[in-house]
């Protein structure tokens, strides 16, 4: 069957199994490496994307399901040339150690300022907790958010 | 007869420089813009066309022969390309360890066997066109077992009679030491020093205790994933997230009995190991594979298969008894080790024997003894985790020190600073137990146990806080431990580095080293930027491929900063002579006279000048041309503890049982931190996975020695939302055997939690646990036990 969904801002249409998940057809269908593969239970959020805004684990996401849906990946996210500021962020407070779990968390990290641009740091803890990682204790990725919405929260402030 | 060349003498000490100019500063990680958007590659982001997929079938039954395997109905299936059984594989004993050669680990496993030992074991391999359709074939091979009794704990694998799990004739030892698997005995390993009855004569006080640590795992988020194709002249390339690539082709190479020549295996990025990846565990099934279909393949363990079919850490038993003084003075400490190793003998001695060669040499005493014992069961096998032994027997030990402390009415804080070792002093099991032989003995040149101590009493409020838990239902405790670990395999891991320049003055840095997302390029980058006298970024890191990056031992036993560190100034040094000597007769000044500053090298009074740049030109393509670079390689001869304390604060509902971390601090000494905001995540890291282990992190089985909860739903490890407030310090020395003063700092961080939340709780509630994790059944039951705090 197709699936046509916008996929980091451009429009795809794709050919797809009705029972695919969504994180089959991103990494292998759409070339999205960056999501990854952690659990396929939806318990890890390695594989987690944003749907129309919202986290999602897209292992247990059909991708029939998405159809007409907006979906972003930490591609469209920032690249090198463009980081986006919480990828910066993460990466001055040594929040990638391994780095397998940061696509995830960084878009539950971008959800959460999207939606909250000035979170406490128990709200970072709250939006980060189904990403999971092994490597870093935390510490260094809740300083990295809140550094970020800090950075996001001056330069809104400059602009205007 | 010619004498064979001198074994190279490597550096025993390196010079401190007036002052650090790369290292010591958090550079950023080289890699970290790549992960964070997504473009550096792991496993399986690599398209391999035409690719199949593979599954193993794993057995249902702990213990069993295979009398027959039919998978005619199976080979039917959609999709399916092969199905292999024991009767199409070459068999070769091997470990599935990968440690240096020969390996001190019992060759007892086989690529595919007429024998399953474990609930998950190999059965027969699957190839198709997709994951599904592999795992669809596996469930219509028909497999006739002749179910074995089983073997579910040490005191079962030991008793008299016991049923023998490697009772094949074609299992052994590659090494001299102890296996007799008849007895299901897997490994074993004694020494004592000086006269420990003695010690317990003169002693005051002698206490001893029995503590228990349990099955766990690694949970790197990126399960075990290897992916294998032929290249153009029909050698077999794996691309695997392995910890040890030289080790993965070795062993794929005997495992195959194919010549080491027709493998190449490419390390990219690595989502965590912590030890589970220092295994060959994928790589011959899919070199196999591809060798028989001649087509790409990938295998993908999932989440469950990682849990019950990849290593875990040793359960253990250890029994301590140490005598002491009233004045605090240890008289005498025997540690009796008693590991489990599931199945496999896969590091089933050296995690034992790192028990006591980690955690003994803490403190002080004349009379020690020391007695492991490994033994086989039919559970999940046991292998390298991040602590290696230490993180079981610190849990006993460091219990044990606050036991005998309030023995003799001393602060447990004191009765540690006065008893720790210190610089300038030794201990002889340092040179007792090695790893499969004696080991190097060493005196400490580095040690910030004071300072570390100090910090962590002045964070936690020790004084104001120790032993005042209140009265109400959650009452508060303080609890600390000390720790060691090393840096290192003295005298046998050895590492390698290859650096060339490049006319814009940067240099290719291709590094044996694994780095599994520790960071270890970075840091070896900064190394080598130190040395060289320009900047990380300079650094063009490439590792690990066994073709191209000359040869490491892998990234296991604390060795990467420390050892390959090492190596990387051994390579830098020279080709800072060579650029100098370029640079000398460029600018017609004596090499002793220039100096190296920010890729420029100044003469004599700094007159004269010429970049990095220039020099390396001069020397690709006009005068005496050649290629600046050079290859270094070390070995230690010492294997530095870093030390470290730490200190938790817990609350004990003393209705519930339930326990909460609020507060942990952790100092540690790791030397000079090369990166200190990379030295600091390992500290954090390392330390949260050892307080899940500590509180919540448990393998539950059935009677059938099944695992039940394979699944981070029921097997919890800590989320954002679980952290308790955590403070880390890192306490510098400098140790002078070390690249610039480093030591090792990964491993050790994660040994603290069990023995520190356990003194906290014994602080808060009065009992001793001495099984872990402290879940609140097991609290509870504990304060029932004690029949006090309940009540009053
Ligand atoms: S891979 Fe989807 S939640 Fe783990
Ligand atoms: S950085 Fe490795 S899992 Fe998070």
């Amino acid at each position: 069957m197709k699936l046509n969904i916008t996929l980091n801002g451009a429009k795809k249409s794709l050919e797809i199994a009705p029972n695919a998940y969504l994180l089959d057809v991103l990494r292998d269908l759409a070339g999205m490496k960056s999501v990854k593969r952690g659990c396929g239970e939806g318990t890890c959020g390695a594989c987690a994307v944003l749907i129309d805004g919202r986290l999602r684990n897209s292992c247990i996401t059909f991708a029939a399901h998405c159809e007409g849906a907006t979906v972003l990946t930490v591609e469209g996210i920032g690249s090198h040339e463009h980081p986006h500021i919480l990828q910066k962020a993460f990466v001055n407070h040594g929040a990638t150690q391994c780095g397998y779990c940061n696509p995830g968390s960084l878009l539950a990290a971008k959800a959460l300022l999207d939606r909250n641009p000035d979170p406490t740091m128990d709200q970072v803890k709250e939006a980060l907790d189904g990403n999971l990682c092994r490597c870093t204790g935390y510490v260094k990725r809740i300083d990295a958010v809140l550094d970020a919405a800090k950075e996001m929260k001056s330069s809104r402030e400059e602009k205007r | 007869m010619e004498k064979p060349a001198a074994i190279p003498e490597y550096p025993r000490t390196y010079p401190k420089p007036d002052k650090f100019d790369v290292v010591n500063h958090s550079r950023e990680k080289l890699d970290g813009m790549g992960l964070v958007t997504g473009t550096r590659k792991f496993v399986a982001d690599f398209d391999l066309p035409n690719m199949i997929h593979v599954k193993m079938l794993g057995s249902p039954h702990a213990h069993a022969r295979i009398i027959s395997i039919d998978t005619e109905e199976a080979m039917k299936m959609p999709g399916v390309v092969g199905i292999y059984t024991s009767k199409d594989v070459p068999r070769v004993a091997h470990t599935t360890a990968g440690q240096g050669y020969p390996e001190p680990s019992p060759y007892d496993t086989f690529m595919l066997d007429t024998k399953v030992r474990f609930i998950g074991d190999r059965v027969a391999i699957v190839a198709a066109e997709t994951p599904e359709a592999a795992i669809a074939a596996c469930r219509k091979i028909k497999v006739q077992y002749e179910v074995l009794p089983a073997v579910f704990s040490i005191e079962q694998a030991m008793a008299e009679g016991a049923p023998v799990i490697h009772d094949e004739s074609d299992c052994s030892v590659p090494i001299p030491i102890h296996f007799d698997p008849k007895r299901n005995h897997c490994a074993h390993m004694e020494t004592k020093v000086g006269d420990v009855e003695k010690g317990y004569k003169e002693a005051d006080v002698v206490l001893e205790k029995t503590y228990h640590s349990h099955y766990a795992q690694h949970c790197p988020i990126e399960p075990h994933t290897c992916a294998c194709y032929l290249d153009e002249d029909d050698r077999v390339v794996l691309i695997s997230s392995t910890q040890v690539p030289f080790h993965a082709r070795r062993i794929t190479a005997q495992v195959l009995q194919i010549p080491i020549k027709r493998i190449r295996v490419i390390k990219p990025r690595i989502g965590g190991g912590f030890g589970t990846k220092q295994e060959v565990l994928l790589e011959d099934v899919c070199a196999f594979v591809t060798m028989k279909t001649r087509r790409p393949c990938r295998w993908e363990l999932t989440r469950a298969e990682e849990f019950m079919s990849a290593r875990t850490r040793h359960p253990m038993s250890v029994t301590i008894k140490m005598g002491v003084k009233k004045n605090g003075k240890i008289t005498a400490m025997s540690m009796k080790v008693l590991s489990n190793t599931g199945a496999y003998g896969s590091h089933a001695l050296t995690v034992m024997s790192n028990c006591g060669s980690k955690v003994l040499p803490l403190y002080k005493c004349e009379n020690v003894e020391f007695i492991g014992d490994t033994y086989y069961t039919n559970l999940p096998v046991a292998g390298a985790y991040r602590g290696y032994g230490a993180t079981q027997a610190a849990f006993g030990a460091e219990a044990h020190m606050d036991e005998l402390a309030s023995a003799i009415k001393m602060d447990a804080l004191k009765f540690r600073a006065m008893n720790h070792i210190k610089v300038g002093e030794t201990s002889p099991i340092f040179q007792a137990l090695g790893e499969g032989r004696a080991g190097v003995s060493m005196v400490i040149q580095s040690c910030g146990l004071a300072e570390c101590i100090e910090i962590g009493r002045k964070e936690i409020g020790w004084n104001e806080k120790r032993g005042k838990p209140g009265t109400g239902i959650k009452r508060r405790g303080i609890g600390m431990c000390m720790l060691m670990q090393g840096s290192s395999i003295p005298e046998i891991d050895m590492g390698s580095v290859f650096i060339k320049m490049n006319e814009d003055g940067s240099f290719n840095m291709l590094l044996g080293a694994t780095d599994l997302g520790t960071g270890s390029d970075t840091i070896l980058a900064q190394i080598a930027a130190e040395t060289l006298g320009c900047d990380h970024s300079d650094m063009l890191v490439y590792s690990s491929d066994t073709d191209f990056t000359p040869f490491d031992t892998g990234a296991y036993a604390s060795s990467t900063t420390y050892l390959s560190g090492g190596a990387v100034i051994n390579a830098a040094t020279k080709v800072r002579e060579q650029i100098l000597a370029v640079a000398s007769m460029m600018l017609g000044e004596k090499p002793e006279q220039l100096t190296i500053e920010n890729k420029t090298i100044l003469g004599k009074n700094k007159k004269n000048k010429i970049t990095f740049s220039q020099i390396c030109k001069y020397a690709m393509y006009e005068v005496n041309q050649f290629q600046i670079g050079a290859i270094g390689s070390h070995v230690t001869h010492a294997s530095p503890p870093p030390f470290s304390a730490h200190f938790a604060e817990v609350e004990v509902d003393i209705e519930t049982g339930e326990l909460k971390v609020i507060k942990y601090v952790a100092a540690v000494d790791c030397g000079t931190a090369i990166n200190p905001q990379l030295a600091d995540g390992q500290t954090q890291g390392g330390l949260l996975n050892g307080i899940g282990y500590a509180t919540t992190e448990e393998y539950h089985f059935d009677k059938s020695g099944r695992m039940l909860n394979p699944s981070f739903k029921h097997y919890k490890i800590f989320g954002a939302n679980d952290i308790p407030e955590i403070k880390t310090f890192l306490v510098p020395t400098y140790e002078p055997t070390g690249p610039y003063g480093a030591k090792s700092v990964s491993e050790i961080c994660i040994n603290g939690a069990l023995p520190a939340i356990g003194n906290a709780i014994k602080d808060a509630v009065g009992v001793r646990i001495c099984e872990g994790p402290f879940t609140a059944e097991r609290i509870l039951k504990a304060i029932r036990e004690a029949g006090k705090i309940g009540k009053d």
